[in-house]
């Protein structure tokens, strides 16, 4: 049998792809598919907890479900604020979505 | 009449606000507004004066002006012989003076705000001497300083007269500064603004003798501001740039004695000091002489009468201080007549030639001013002591007063300035009246009747005025003024012939030398500046006493306020702008982390969850 450990570390691996990605990616498609990573891992993690924890609970699969859910809908408003953003500024890289600021 | 004796100055208020509100539309006919109203004021102040001498005591009537605490501060007014007195030489001055400044200021396109600050001043000169408590004294005292202020600033548009309004105003507020804390010093012992509980509080020896000093002295540097006693004296000369009607009213007869009525007033605090009682009289004995040397030399006829009424004043002073108080009043009392009358008189001499130098005058007697010129002659004749005219019997009782005080030095100094006096004046009188007339300008118009039956009232009181106090027809005055509450009034002098005659002499020898240079030998007073041209020039100028506040005080003052202004504007100024500086500057370095960029924004989420972390981890749970 796998150990927890395993979960964890792939998880972990994959957040800190998620995570580098995101910071340093000047795409937005990029970033948004970096932010699904990060998500996945917590997914891993809800899923083996839910398992292999010290307390076996069906409540963490149905929580990774609804996060799935949840995601989808995040990525869908994602995308098209990104379309929003294209047609007015011929450009998805992030770094130039800025004015908001000072 | 005495339950209304508040009407007196309430009178002259009238005028000035009618006139303030419809001065424009009046134009001329204020001044009649004016005078109208000082005759009804001058009548309730003799009815006032005539009643009060039939009266043994009368109580001084007080109401609640403000209350704090237990303190209970009055207002009210008060007829002590010296007030009664002082009410009518300052209303009947006042009185003359508006009637004289209608032919004076005639044709003036401002006259009726010359008759508005006349009108003001005359309330607050009023105010002034029936106020029974220091604090309203001080509003009053500050009032008649504002409107010597406005009025010596009348001609605004000649930089002089600004010059000599601001200087006057300055330095006679140097002297307030004295009285004010004197005042605040006397609450303080006190408890009280009346000078009723000031000299209880003095005879009960409340007080110790080094306060009284203290207090004594800081009203008395009050009196030498306003009363133009060395070292504040030159404010006085210098205020001659106002009309010639408020010369004659502000700076002869009524403002600048207020100093003189101020000792007088609280002569009970003065005469429980004998330090105090010296300074005065030394001070006085001083100003007395040194101005009337600086008037042998001035070429301007206001000014020689101007540094006459100094060395006037320091006779009063001198008198007060040798524990005369009925000498010092009384003599208040004449010089109010003849000095008013001798500035009108020059008033109509330069209404007449159209200039203040004496030098291009002479021969104006028989060139057509005969009334002016009589008159005229009448005022040296007081002023030089000659009996029988008001100034005779006052300048005794003065010489009589310095000799019995034990003062044998300020005797001397006050016999010579009378010599000294006789010669300025009757210099003065020579080179404008006497002698032939320089013509060329054709036929010279003696003043309008409206100008000179106000100084024949006034001659008439300079001849028969000193009768009210001699020592052949009885002290009467002298008397009369020490029926007052007060518990102390000094010195009474009694007849002695030897300094009678002496001052007699004195008088009749300055008169005599000023005929003998001026008249018998025209141009020795010119040959003896060319001799003498070092003391001539130092007398010419003032003994440089404004050329030495210009270097010393002036000069002083301006390089402090440079070091302050330094320092403001860059120690103050720059800790202000430090304290703006620090909350700009973090706010710029806040805003400059807020560029817009997301991801930014994300690394720096990530690094405090980091350093969180860290903190719980590395401290073991501690930091939560």
């Amino acid at each position: 049998m796998i150990p927890v450990s395993w979960y964890l570390g792939l998880a972990a691996l994959l957040f800190c792809l998620g995570l580098y990605g995101a910071l340093t990616k000047r795409n937005t498609v990029i970033v948004l598919i970096c932010i699904e990573l990060m998500l996945n891992a917590t997914n891993i993690n809800l899923v083996a907890f839910s398992k292999l924890g010290l307390y076996p609970d069906i409540a963490g699969q149905v929580f990774t479900v609804f996060s799935i859910t949840v995601a989808a809908a995040e990525v869908a408003v994602g995308i098209a604020i990104l379309l929003a953003f294209y047609r007015n500024r011929r450009t998805v890289n992030i770094d130039e979505a800025n004015v908001l600021k000072r | 009449m005495i339950d209304y004796v508040w009407l007196v100055p309430a009178f002259p208020l009238v005028a000035f606000i009618l006139i303030l509100f419809f001065g424009r539309s009046l134009k001329e006919r204020s001044a009649w507004l004016g005078v109208l109203f000082m005759l009804a004021s001058f009548v309730v102040a003799l009815a006032a004066l005539i009643q009060r001498l039939g009266v043994e005591q009368v109580e001084p009537v007080n109401f609640e002006w403000l209350s704090f605490g237990h303190v209970v501060i009055t207002m009210g007014y008060e007829l002590t012989p010296l007030n009664a007195l002082m009410l009518f030489i300052v209303s009947l001055v006042s009185l003359l003076v508006h009637i004289y400044a209608r032919g004076y200021m005639a044709g003036d396109e401002r006259i009726h705000v010359f008759y508005m600050y006349l009108a003001l001043f005359t309330f607050s000169m009023l105010g002034l001497v029936l106020s029974p408590n220091l604090l309203q004294l001080y509003i009053f005292w500050e009032l008649v300083g504002v409107c010597s202020f406005l009025l010596i600033g009348f001609y605004f548009y000649k930089p002089e007269a600004k010059q000599a309004a601001k200087k006057a105003f300055i330095m006679t507020r140097i002297g307030d500064v004295g009285l004010f804390a004197a005042i605040i010093l006397l609450f303080w012992q006190v408890g009280s603004f009346e000078f009723a509980e000031i000299f209880a509080a003095v005879e009960n020896n409340q007080l110790s003798p080094g306060f009284i000093t203290v207090t004594a002295l800081l009203i008395f540097w009050a009196a030498v501001g306003k009363s133009g006693q060395f070292p504040l004296h030159s404010w006085l000369p210098d205020a001659m740039e106002g009309p010639t009607p408020v010369s004659a009213l502000i700076h002869a007869a009524t403002m600048v004695a207020a100093g003189v009525y101020l000792v007088a007033a609280l002569f009970p605090l003065f005469g429980a000091s004998p330090l105090a009682l010296d300074v005065v009289a030394y001070v006085g004995a001083f100003t007395a002489i040194f101005a009337a040397t600086i008037g042998l030399v001035q070429n301007d006829i206001k000014r020689v009468l101007a540094y006459s009424t100094v060395s006037q004043l320091g006779y009063m002073m001198l008198a007060l201080g040798a524990a005369g108080y009925v000498a010092g009043v009384f003599h208040l009392y004449t010089h109010a007549f003849f000095k008013a009358m001798l500035f009108l008189a020059a008033g109509s001499v330069i209404h007449a030639v159209h200039t203040q130098d004496i030098r291009q005058m002479g021969g104006l007697y028989q060139a057509g001013l005969k009334v002016t010129g009589i008159l005229f002659l009448i005022g040296c004749l007081a002023i030089a002591g000659i009996p029988p005219f008001a100034g005779f019997f006052s300048k005794e009782e003065i010489l009589l007063t310095a000799w019995q005080a034990g003062r044998p030095g300020v005797f001397l100094v006050a016999l010579l300035t009378a010599f000294i006096t006789a010669l300025y004046m009757f210099r003065l009188f020579f080179m404008v009246f006497g002698g032939k007339p320089r013509g060329g300008k054709g036929p010279i118009q003696e003043a309008p009747a409206v100008m000179t039956w106000p100084m024949i009232v006034l001659a008439v009181l300079t001849v028969i005025g000193g009768f009210v106090h001699t020592h052949w027809t009885g002290t009467f005055l002298g008397d009369w003024l020490k029926t007052g509450p007060a518990p102390t009034y000094g010195l009474e002098a009694t007849s002695a012939a030897w300094i009678l005659i002496l001052a007699l002499l004195v008088s009749l020898a300055g008169i005599g030398l000023a005929y003998w240079i001026y008249i018998r030998q025209p141009g020795r007073a010119e040959g003896w500046a060319t001799t003498f041209s070092g003391p001539y020039r130092v007398l010419l100028n003032k003994y440089y006493v404004d050329e030495a506040y210009q270097v010393t005080l002036v000069r002083g003052l301006s390089g402090l306020s440079v070091l302050l202004a330094w320092i403001d504007r860059y120690i103050i100024d720059g800790l202000v702008r430090l304290a703006a500086w620090v909350p700009t500057a973090v706010g710029q370095l806040g805003a400059r982390m807020q560029n817009g960029q997301v991801q930014r924004y994300g690394v720096t989420v990530f690094i405090g969850l980091v350093v969180i972390i860290l903190a719980v981890v590395l401290s073991g749970g501690m930091v939560q």
